[in-house]
């Protein structure tokens, strides 16, 4: 493994890593408050690494769900992490750093890894990424645990745009480049509207089934009517 | 922490690493058909715009000011400013916005 590579990947990683900790501080203080040890709510934090499951995880436990009902809607929520896996692998070809690598894939360095360049053919670049990912969802998870109160309400309802400002960050420059890809994405918020506001059954999907069918819909259109990949596009 | 929390625990990381994994080690990394190398480079686009909107309108305390530190975000990212500060501006743009009690 390359060390150049690996520190390249922990720079491209820190946005993440600085988006997570204020959720993660949150997810940490929720743990408690929900009457998980400071243990256990760092323990899913490092063994689970997925933070709208944990948050799910939580909630459920707090109306009094079973822990199969938990497992398993971990289990859908974190379906669409399939997707991102197949995604990236002709790009990351991660070799024999596969378990490794796909440990840190989640909504966050999935972005990053599918649209830095660095991120090509280059494993030890995606490990750095998820490290200083991990490092920050871990540590932000103790430090909320340990605080056990809120942040001040307006910084933390602020910092809740973080990782979608990220994920514009990351998702506009490839707009400007590519028509093909401003269809996708225009007919992806649609889709996922139309998810959010739309009758019944639609809006009262689990929200993981929303992302992967709105997902799988808009992949199919594009590949049923755009004739290249998005790279050759550009 | 009891043995029931710790099972479960056990079973999330479980049910949220084999999705993971399973597509890097399997294969999907050799040559694959047009059609299939098409539709994964898709993905991220579909994903990413889907996880955006519109979650993002209820990430903060009020859509106002959600919809204002989206904006900020979405005019840095066009001049292609550092992911960084599109994500502070981000911020900014939300705490000023709640400030003047949008």
């Amino acid at each position: 493994m390359k060390r150049n590579n690996f520190y390249q990947g922990v720079q491209a990683g820190l946005p993440v890593a600085f988006g997570y900790l204020p959720i993660a501080v949150a997810f940490g203080v929720f743990a408690k408050n929900t009457g998980l040890s400071t243990t256990a709510a760092v323990l899913m934090s490092v063994a689970v690494f997925a933070g709208a499951s944990q948050f799910v995880a939580l909630s459920l436990l707090a109306i009094g769900n079973g822990h199969w009902q938990i497992i398993i809607t971990t289990f859908i929520l974190n379906l669409r992490h399939f997707l991102m896996s197949a995604a990236v692998a002709p790009r990351l070809k991660p070799g024999k750093m596969a378990p490794l690598v796909a440990f840190g894939i989640t909504d966050e360095t999935f972005s990053i890894l599918s649209f830095h360049p660095a991120a090509e053919n280059n494993p030890a670049f995606a490990l750095g990424v998820n490290t200083i990912a991990y490092l920050g969802w871990v540590s932000g998870t103790l430090g909320g645990a340990l605080m056990g109160q809120e942040l001040p309400a307006l910084l933390q309802t602020s910092m809740g745009i973080a990782l979608y400002a990220m994920f514009i960050g990351l998702l506009v420059p490839k707009l400007k480049t590519s028509k093909t890809a401003v269809c996708l994405t225009i007919l992806a918020m649609a889709f996922n509207a139309l998810f959010s506001w739309g009758p019944p059954p639609l809006s009262t999907l689990a929200k993981g089934w929303k992302l992967i069918i709105t997902t799988i819909l808009v992949c199919t259109t594009g590949t049923l009517f755009f004739p290249e990949e998005v790279a050759k596009d550009e | 922490m009891n043995k029931q929390v710790l099972l479960m625990i056990l079973g999330m990381a479980l049910g949220t690493y084999l999705p993971r994994l399973l597509p890097l080690v399997f294969g999907l990394s050799n040559a694959l058909p047009s059609w299939l190398r098409r539709f994964l480079s898709f993905v991220p686009y579909a994903l990413l715009s889907a996880l955006i909107f519109p979650e993002l309108l209820f990430s903060t305390g009020s859509v106002a000011s959600a919809v204002a530190g989206g904006l900020v975000a979405l005019a840095l990212a066009f001049y292609n400013v550092n992911l960084f500060l599109v994500v502070i501006g981000a911020i900014a743009g939300v705490l000023f916005t709640q400030l003047l009690g949008g």
